[in-house]
């Protein structure tokens, strides 16, 4: 039997239903309300916020957040306990489809969502994320002028972000894409009466923006041999070496190289776009003018894993194509060693965990990369799912703890701080809780997400993995610096206090993070998400733990050694690695390389010709035709004189010239 | 020596000739409005001749030549209209002294 919700939806608005869920399951509503809860706090806020609502605005989007939250909650539980499992495999469910644009009978472009074991464990990470920020900005945001927007444009970005996981089709997604990337673009110029977040709104959307041209055309390659812009199909299509459309794509080549890795490469060039991976990184760190909690939601928990997704979903095809996926393992493991070094330089609070974002990304990434699809093999797909699921739990509370202190000392450079552990008791515990996860220090949520990573690059690829466990270690060192740089280091001197501790709302998101920090490795995330929807059984080796564990308590050690106590030893450690270490400070200068790119080469090659070529050969004609009508009229004005009787000439001329023709040549007699 | 059509017509062409003359060369307005109503009487001349002389029995000529000097008559009624407002404003209706519509 239908369930009466689907019959009344599909009158209203010509859904086509695909698979329906079993009868009595009445997720239909609450599958839409997911995203549109938050779209309608975004209208509401956006339209009503400032001249009507005002303070209440925190609370309205809260309460939305929170029902969408519940909403997601219920959708993963009876997803993964009730109706997603059948035959011991996890189905990917279409359950809503909206055909919206049809280009031929078998193109389309639908508003669908699909319910898999990824898409819904991004849903639940995303509004979890969500709603602690939203609480967490109650109290960090309190008092500003512009307050309503800016819970507004959360409540837009968590609309696409959710729209982005739940898409059934690639165009779908794509659009969702450019939305996170405005919102993102919103968030980060929020203050936009400062130069500094204004150039950082605008880079992050130019960078990205250049990497999603890559997306686009990888999406046009793909359905143009594929036939369709449906995931379901696109990936079935892609897949079956016997389909006419996978023979296409294969034997297609360009420069060598197969239509399909061309396609999968440029789609990954968006997905490294907005996952700031190597060499497309360069927003991430400046996008950090953004208020702190957006930091935490945007550019660590949810917008900047969508490339990590994005592979994820498309990972079927992706490992029909060995060199795409050497591709990315290559791209993730330069990104998290090259940002774990920088990171170990920095004395911006915030570009610390924004390079060890893009560090941990980068784990993400190259465990896409070396994994295989299906059975044992795709250890390294669940693998990467779980480091996004913990990382978006440690890596949310790094910045909501560096948001606390911040509040706290008004700055964000490490040198205005120093032990606060007296002052930010709670912070400085949940700080910890997640400096320890992120370093994988067991039992806390990193240190399983990041054996199951180091793991699967073992069974793959050994320079992986050494690269991998040297990164890891270095990441537990620059960790531990900050937070031994924050919180111990030199005495409790604090100038100008005037607040203690943020308050409830800004404790509370904390604490529960930092449960999910320290809890959420125990879950057996093999049993629910893995590349083929059949469970995986994670093997746990002890002896394998030993070295990451050993390298990482290393990093601490050392990290305790240097900037424990306050001393000059990291000064003189700096020092002796001189040429070496001021280049990391200065991000191993990719930013000044653009710069020379952009403004030397492209500016003076092609914008300056372009440019003369307009001033003088576009603008010359335009100016030609205006001064020869201008010369020729100055030249004929005389004829209106004013003077009456030469008009009278002028008519006797004219009725003279006019007899002429008439009677010598018009009608020869 | 009976007059005929010829010397008619040479009459007329002489009276327009001297009407175009004086519109051209004369300053003042009424001289100029005076020139024209003699160009008007040449065609006048014109129409009457050429029905005395070659349909003496149709009446087209006289017809017209009436109708000549009924607008000929209400044209010099406006013409003389324009000339006193351009006297009230210039004090003068000197045509040279008129040429501010111009470019």
């Amino acid at each position: 039997m239908k369930n009466p919700y689907y019959i009344i939806m599909n009158d209203l608005l010509h859904i086509t239903i695909l698979q329906v869920l079993p009868a009595g399951k009445s997720l239909g509503w609450a599958l839409l309300l997911i995203p549109l809860l938050p779209l309608a706090g975004f209208l509401l806020l956006g339209i009503f916020g400032r001249k009507h609502i005002g303070n209440a605005s925190g609370i309205i989007g809260t309460t939305l957040l929170l029902l969408s939250t519940a909403l997601s909650l219920y959708t993963a539980y009876s997803y993964f306990f009730d109706f997603g499992k059948v035959d011991g495999v996890y189905q990917k469910l279409v359950p809503l489809k909206y055909t919206w644009l049809q280009f031929s009978p078998g193109v389309s472009i639908d508003m669908g969502i699909i319910l898999d074991p990824i898409s819904v464990m991004m849903l639940v990470v995303v509004t979890f994320i969500s709603l602690m920020v939203h609480i967490y900005s109650l109290g960090y945001m309190k008092g500003e002028e512009r307050f309503p927007t800016y819970y507004a444009f959360l409540g837009l970005f968590t609309f696409s972000m959710l729209g982005l996981v739940m898409s059934s089709n690639i165009f779908q997604l794509y659009i969702f894409w450019e939305l996170v990337g405005v919102s993102s673009f919103l968030l980060i110029g929020y203050y936009y009466d400062k130069p500094s977040a204004v150039a950082a709104c605008k880079k992050a959307f130019i960078v990205t923006r250049f990497a999603d041209l890559g997306f686009l055309i990888g999406i046009l390659t793909l359905s143009f041999y594929a036939g369709t812009l449906d995931f379901g199909e696109l990936i079935q299509r892609l897949t079956t070496t016997a389909a006419p459309e996978f023979q296409a794509i294969t034997a297609a080549s360009f420069m060598g190289v197969s239509a399909l890795t061309w396609a999968l490469v440029l789609v990954f060039i968006g997905g490294a776009g907005k996952s700031a991976m190597f060499p497309l990184h360069i927003w991430l760190p400046d996008a950090m003018e953004g208020p702190t909690p957006v930091s935490a939601l945007i550019h660590a928990a949810t917008m900047v894993v969508a490339g990590v997704f994005l592979v994820a979903r498309l990972f079927p095809v992706f490992s029909m194509s060995a060199a795409a996926l050497e591709v990315v393992t290559y791209v993730g493991i330069t990104s998290a060693l090259f940002a774990a070094v920088i990171a170990c330089t920095q004395t911006d609070i915030k570009r610390v965990l924004a390079y060890s974002t893009m560090s941990q990304i980068g784990f993400m990434m190259f465990a896409l990369g070396v994994s295989g699809n299906g059975g044992e093999q795709g250890l390294g797909f669940t693998a990467s799912m779980f480091h996004l699921f913990t990382h978006a739990m440690f890596k949310a509370l790094l910045f909501l703890g560096a948001g606390s202190v911040i509040h706290f000392i008004h700055s964000n450079e490490m040198k205005d701080m120093g032990g606060l552990r007296k002052y930010l008791p709670i912070t400085h515990i949940t700080f910890l809780i997640a400096c320890l996860a992120i370093s994988g220090v067991p039992p806390f949520a990193g240190f399983f997400s990041k054996e199951e990573i180091l793991l699967a690059a073992y069974q793959q690829n050994v320079v992986i993995y050494y690269i991998a466990l040297i990164t890891s270690g270095l990441t537990s060192f620059y960790m531990f610096r900050l937070y031994f740089r924050i919180f111990w280091n030199r005495g409790a001197i604090v100038h100008g206090v005037h607040h203690g501790e943020g308050g409830f709302v800004m404790m509370m998101p904390l604490v529960l993070l930092a449960v999910g920090a320290a809890l959420a490795g125990f879950i057996h995330f093999g049993n629910f998400v893995s590349s083929d929807g059949k469970p995986l059984e994670s093997v746990f080796h002890l002896q394998f733990s030993i070295a990451p564990v050993l390298l990482g308590l290393a990093g601490i050690a050392a990290a305790s050694w240097l900037y424990r106590k306050q001393s000059n030893k990291s000064e003189s450690i700096g020092k002796s690695l001189n040429g070496f270490y001021t280049a990391a400070y200065h991000k191993f200068y990719i930013d000044e390389f653009y710069l020379f790119v952009t403004k030397k080469i492209i500016f003076n090659l092609i914008g300056r010709p372009a440019a003369w070529f307009d001033k003088n050969v576009v603008n010359g004609m335009i100016n030609l035709t205006g001064d020869s009508t201008l010369g020729l009229s100055e030249k004929i004005k005389g004829f209106q004189s004013g003077k009456v009787q030469q008009y009278g000439i002028y008519f006797l001329a004219g009725v003279i010239g006019l007899a002429v023709l008439f009677i010598y040549i018009w009608i020869p007699l | 020596m009976e007059p005929g059509l010829y010397h008619l017509l040479f009459i007329s062409a002489a009276l327009f000739f001297i009407g175009v003359f004086g519109f051209f060369t004369r300053r003042n307005l009424i001289t100029m409005l005076m020139s024209v109503e003699l160009v008007l009487n040449s065609v006048n001349l014109n129409f009457i001749a050429f029905n005395k002389y070659l349909w003496p029995n149709k009446m087209d000529g006289l017809f017209f030549s009436i109708f000549v000097i009924a607008i000929a008559a209400a044209e010099a009624a406006v013409a003389i209209a324009i000339i006193i407002n351009l006297y009230r404003s210039h004090q003068s209706i000197d045509v040279e002294r008129t040429e501010q519509l111009k470019f």
